[in-house]
Order: structure tokens, then C-alpha cells, then sequence
């Protein structure tokens, strides 16, 4: 079993959903945000999402649009966040860490070798945001031969037929996206989440960690009833964006992400 | 289905839109072989739009530069004064085609902006577009007019506030409302098929241009030269003499303040493969996969990406693309205006500096076809305002 099956496994065991917490990287610059996942990793987090910052990100809403500006503004690099990945996983070798972000930035950096070198630092996969099923060949193979996930996303857009087919290719987990539309904070989420994350579930030999809109610890438990993993991202960003000292900020987001953590238990 | 040019194009978007550009994709096959929609898009080139465009014969200006004969493709002559609106009839068919109701549209200059708003107002859509507030600053003529035709301007201010942010903001909007929405882009880029649909609509002004020149002259033309942003009208006019091997085919990027000074938008002759909006393709970006900002004195031109088959067509070279900077521009502008009548969009007036700087060197013979793909009254401050900015660099 490699380390995020143990972790899905490990968590099921107790009947609760696993936490993903996506950090993004270099906000408010990288010292801080290596303590920030630090905060969320102490606080509960299993698996983090390492958010390579990129200049044009277009399934992204407001709040991680912002701090990948300000990630950028600060010199985030995708060479920066390997280097603090390193460090991270040295420190947490039981947490996941996915490194997520846009085609170009991974392009640039040369698939192979990006590939090898996760490998060798102790990443556990890659999320590509604008690579659908269609076009995964080029990440997919070096992924394969590195030994790395090549986590896939599914759409309430997505077809059963068609989610079927990406789940079948899947390893590690697949995450599924809760709404229509970019990443960022819902009042609301749609009430026909938990049924379609079931008929997911039936349907993937992978676990199915569900993401988009989650905003505090109701709508997290909610998911974690019918989801093998909650992802979390703009809720917690929110807290870091909010006017204030950065120690204040970077409190109240560990504090979300304890209750998130809280949340994921699904005994009443 | 060819998603691809080689290893340009495909269709790198989240998941969410996949379901949706397949749709497009079956929508847009099926009319293409529906003579009842073909029947309707040539109807409304030829009455609505004005088609076709002539194809001129600039005399005063070939005479005086002593060489090659330049031809102009008019489509400066179309309804909206630009080529971009013979993709937005297209497309909006498509979109009636499809059950939409609501039109969304990028918009760096504003002429795409104002074809689609357009066609909005032709067919009774509600319609919104996505602009930089860059480009709303320097462009506020095209914001009335689009506002006068019932559109609704959406001001961007991310990132370098242009034509690609605004390109981001509309394709958010598009995933998150495909349901009624049909999401017009202006240019052959984007993901599959925008760029085999766009290339398709426009292909009229090659299709036209080909045959004009042959009646005219009796012979096809030596070389065929387009100013290159995304790419669409050059795109357009070489579809017509893909397949005549002795048609010299030329882009035209903009080379800015000049290529050594990394101020320009000349992706193909100073970019690197990448992915932007959906497709791979050249893109100006820096050493960590950062996408640039461009420079250019024609807001039509400030493209980071371009069109996957220019790509392709400059790798294969069966098309070369070379540059001409701002000033070079602005001075073809000028002397087309003096030597011939016409004030060209600045976009055009780079196919034309090319043309111009060639032209002397060729012998009397040799036949060379500009597409002119808009018309330049919408320029004239960005024109002021360039010599105004040259003149205190001089001092």
C-alpha cells in the first residue's frame, strides 16, 4: 500500500473522511506559507495540495486568484515550492502532498524531469487544473514511470459514462468537483452533492475526495458523510486574505482547519 | 476528430468545460454539413455584412515603391469595420443552432467586442464582454459602441488588465454558466474546435481573395501577407492558398518596441511552447512559466498565445512569420492614408509595413496580397498619442 492508500485506509478505519487542505504556495510569501501548512498539517490536515501559483488562472475564483498574485508579486517559483515540498515531506513523512497547479508551469519545468524530481522529494502525485482526460497522455506516462498519482478531476458536467472511464485510469483518488463553475466559497452547496457523490463512489475503484464551495465545518461534515475525502482551499485562503496581522490571520485559518478536521468524523 | 496541429492546439481546460466543447464540437460538425445553415451564414455575409469585399489594386502605392504589386483584401469594407465579424455571424448562428440565449465575448481592442455585440442585437441575445481596464482606457470608443448596441461591458482589472485577463474572466464565466450561455471567441485560438471554427468562418476572405486574383490578374499571387495576434484573419486568408505550394505565405507579428527589448507580442518569433487558454502554443512567458505581458501599439495585436495552426504552419514552413515594430507600423498607416485614401486599422498597417519594406526590392511582376482587416478611425489616439510619446524620446 503506498502512502496515500494507508492514508484513505487509515481513515476509514475510523469511519471519518480524510482532510486535503490546498495551500496556495508563496502567499503571503513562502516562508509564510511553509508555516501556514505547517499550522494545517498540526491542526489535522492528511493530505495538502502544494498550489503552484500561475499568472493566468482561469478555473479559479477570487480568493486564490488573489494570493497567487501576491505569490507571484513575492517571486514564487515552482523550483521554491519543490524545494519547500522537500523540506515539508523530510518533516511529515505520513502526510500527502500533491502538487497542484496549471500545464504551462509544469511545461516549462520539463514533465520528466518534474516528475522524477517529485518522486525523489516525497510528492505523492500531481493535480493538472487544465489537463482533462483527453490530453493526459504527456503527464500521465511520466507519471507513471516516476511512480507518481495523476490525481484526475470529475465535474458535476461529467457524464456517469463519462466519470466512469476517468475513474477506471484512476490511482491514488479522484476528486470531484461539488459545483459548476470556478473555485471559491459557496453560501450554499447544491442539494444533489451527496447523491451524485454516491453514484460516484459505486462507480470508482478509487477513493472519491469531493472539493469547491465547502465554506466552514457544517458544509464540511455534510460531504464527509457521503465523501472519502474533503478538499478545502478558498475557505482557509479567505482567513489569510482578511484585514489584520499576519499571526492573527494565520490563527484563525489553523483554527478553521481544526474544525474542519473536527468535521470529518462521521459518527453524529 | 483532429483536436490537434501537430503538437499545438488540443483542449487544455478543467473538466468542467469538456462536456460543453463536445457538445460544440457536434453542434458545429453537423452545421457545417447542413446547407440550410451555410444558406443562412452566406446570406447574412453577403446582406448584412457587405460581402464580398474587393480585392484592390493600390497602384499610387505600388508605383511609388517601384517593385511588387500590392493588393489589398478590403475587409476594412465590412459592417463593423474589421474581418471579426464574419467568425462572430458564425458563431452566433451556432448559438441560435444551439438553444442559447446569452452571448459572452473577449475583447482586447474592442472589435471583436463590438462584432459580437453585434450580432447580439441581430439576433436578440443578451449579451456581455469581458474587457481589460487597460484596453476600456485606451479604447472608449468601442465601449459606447457596444454599450449603444445593448451589450454590457465587464471590466477587467486583473493581472495586466488586458486582453488575456479578459480571456480568463470569460471563460470562468462560461463554466459556471454553459447552461445559457455561448461563449464567442474572437480569435483561432482557444481550445478545440475554436480554432477549426473560426478558421472556418473566416476562410470566406481567402476563398474570395484567391478567386479575385485570379480574375483580375489571371494568375494566383506570389506572396499572401496578414498582421498575426491570435491570428484569425491571417488564418482566414491563407486558408485559401494552403494547398498552392507557390504561394508564399506571410504573418506579420507585432514586434513592439523592438524584439531585443522584450517589449512586443511577437509569440512565435520570441516565444517558447507553452499552454494558455485552452491550447498549446507559442507563448511569451518567462524562465519560471509566467505568462508575459505583451507590448504593442495596436491593442488587437497584445496577445501572449496565438493560433495552434500558426504553430504548426511555422514549424512545418509552409507559412514564415516575421515582425515589425511599432514605429514601422504607425509609418505604413500614414502613407496607405496619403498615397491611397485609406486609413488602415494599426493591426493591418503591420501586414502593409512588411509588404511596403518588400515591395522595392521585387521585380514588377510579382503580385502581393495584404489582407487589410480592418479600418483605422478607431486608432487615431493611439496614433496621437504614440507620436507624442516619440517625440519626447527624442528629446
Amino acid at each position: 500500500m503506498d502512502k496515500i492508500q494507508k492514508i484513505f485506509a487509515s481513515c476509514a478505519t475510523v469511519d471519518r473522511a480524510a482532510l486535503v487542505i490546498f495551500c496556495s504556495c508563496g502567499y503571503p510569501d513562502m516562508d509564510s506559507s511553509e508555516q501556514i501548512i505547517e499550522d494545517a498539517i498540526a491542526a489535522g490536515a492528511d493530505i495538502i495540495e502544494l498550489g503552484v501559483p500561475f499568472s493566468d488562472p482561469m478555473a479559479d475564483g477570487a480568493a486564490i486568484r488573489q494570493a497567487s498574485e501576491v505569490a507571484l508579486r513575492q517571486g514564487a517559483t515552482l523550483k521554491g515550492v519543490l524545494a519547500m515540498a522537500e523540506r515539508l515531506s523530510k518533516r511529515h513523512p505520513d502526510t500527502g502532498f500533491i502538487l497542484f497547479s496549471y500545464m504551462n508551469v509544469m511545461l516549462n519545468y520539463g514533465l520528466d524531469a518534474l516528475c522524477n524530481e517529485l518522486r525523489r522529494i516525497g510528492v505523492d502525485g500531481i493535480l493538472a487544473v487544465d489537463l482533462p482526460f483527453e490530453e493526459r497522455a504527456e503527464l500521465a506516462d511520466p507519471c507513471r514511470s516516476a511512480g507518481l498519482h495523476l490525481i484526475p478531476l470529475v465535474s458535476p458536467m461529467t457524464s456517469l459514462e463519462r466519470a466512469a472511464m476517468i475513474m477506471g485510469e484512476a490511482t491514488g483518488f479522484v476528486y470531484s468537483v461539488n459545483i459548476c463553475g470556478i473555485t471559491g466559497v459557496r453560501e450554499k452547496l447544491p442539494p444533489e452533492v451527496a447523491e451524485r457523490l454516491a453514484s460516484l463512489k459505486e462507480r470508482s475503484p478509487v477513493p472519491v475526495a469531493a472539493g469547491f464551495g465547502i465554506a466552514d465545518g457544517a458544509s464540511a461534515k455534510a460531504i464527509a458523510r457521503v465523501a472519502d475525502g474533503v478538499v478545502v482551499g478558498s475557505a482557509v485562503i479567505n482567513k489569510l486574505l482578511a484585514p489584520g496581522e499576519l499571526e492573527t490571520r494565520r490563527r484563525d485559518a489553523s483554527e478553521l482547519v481544526r474544525t474542519l478536521a473536527g468535521s470529518m468524523s462521521r459518527h453524529a | 476528430m483532429k483536436t490537434h496541429y501537430g503538437i499545438y492546439g488540443g483542449q487544455y481546460v478543467a473538466e468542467t468545460l469538456m462536456p460543453i466543447l463536445h457538445e460544440l464540437e457536434k453542434e458545429y460538425l453537423a452545421a457545417r454539413e447542413d446547407p440550410a445553415f451555410q444558406e443562412e451564414f452566406r446570406s447574412l455575409l453577403k446582406n448584412y455584412v457587405g460581402r464580398e469585399s474587393p480585392l484592390y489594386y493600390a497602384r499610387r502605392l505600388s508605383e511609388h515603391l517601384g517593385g511588387s504589386r500590392i493588393y489589398l483584401k478590403r475587409e476594412d469594407l465590412n459592417h463593423t469595420g474589421a474581418h471579426k465579424i464574419n467568425n462572430t455571424i458564425g458563431q452566433a448562428l451556432l448559438a441560435k443552432r444551439m438553444g442559447k440565449t446569452r452571448l459572452i465575448a473577449e475583447t482586447g481592442a474592442g472589435m471583436h467586442g463590438v462584432a459580437t455585440a453585434t450580432v447580439a442585437a441581430l439576433f436578440g441575445f443578451e449579451c456581455e464582454v469581458f474587457m481589460g481596464t487597460t484596453d476600456i482606457d485606451r479604447q472608449a470608443v468601442n465601449v459606447e459602441r457596444m454599450q449603444t448596441l445593448g451589450a454590457s461591458v465587464r471590466p477587467v482589472s486583473e493581472g495586466s488588465a488586458t486582453l488575456k485577463d479578459a480571456m480568463n474572466e470569460a471563460l470562468r464565466d462560461w463554466t459556471a454558466r454553459s447552461a445559457d450561455t455561448f461563449y464567442v471567441i474572437g480569435t483561432v485560438a482557444g481550445p478545440h474546435p475554436y480554432p477549426l471554427l473560426v478558421k472556418d468562418f473566416q476562410s470566406v476572405i481567402g476563398e474570395e481573395a484567391r478567386r479575385q486574383c485570379l480574375e483580375q490578374t489571371g494568375r494566383l499571387p506570389d506572396e499572401v501577407v496578414a498582421c498575426v495576434g491570435g491570428g484569425s484573419n491571417a488564418m482566414g486568408i491563407f486558408a485559401g492558398f494552403l494547398e498552392d505550394s507557390d504561394v508564399a505565405l506571410t504573418g506579420v507579428e507585432a514586434g513592439g518596441a523592438g524584439i531585443a527589448t522584450g517589449k512586443h507580442a511577437a509569440s512565435i518569433t520570441g516565444g517558447r511552447v507553452g499552454v494558455l487558454h485552452g491550447s498549446k502554443t507559442y507563448l511569451l512567458q518567462d524562465d519560471n512559466g509566467q505568462v508575459l505581458e505583451t507590448h504593442s501599439v495596436s491593442a488587437g495585436l497584445d496577445y501572449p498565445g496565438v493560433g495552434p495552426e500558426h504553430c504548426f504552419l511555422a514549424d512545418s514552413r509552409r507559412a514564415r512569420y516575421v515582425t515589425v515594430d511599432d514605429e514601422e507600423a504607425v509609418d505604413a498607416f500614414a502613407m496607405l492614408a496619403r498615397f491611397e485614401g485609406i486609413i488602415p486599422a494599426l493591426e493591418s498597417s503591420h501586414a502593409l509595413a512588411y509588404a511596403i519594406r518588400t515591395a522595392p526590392a521585387q521585380s514588377r511582376d510579382r503580385i502581393v496580397v495584404v489582407n487589410l482587416s480592418g479600418r483605422g478611425d478607431k486608432d487615431m489616439d493611439s496614433i496621437r498619442r504614440f507620436r507624442k510619446q516619440q517625440a519626447a524620446s527624442a528629446k
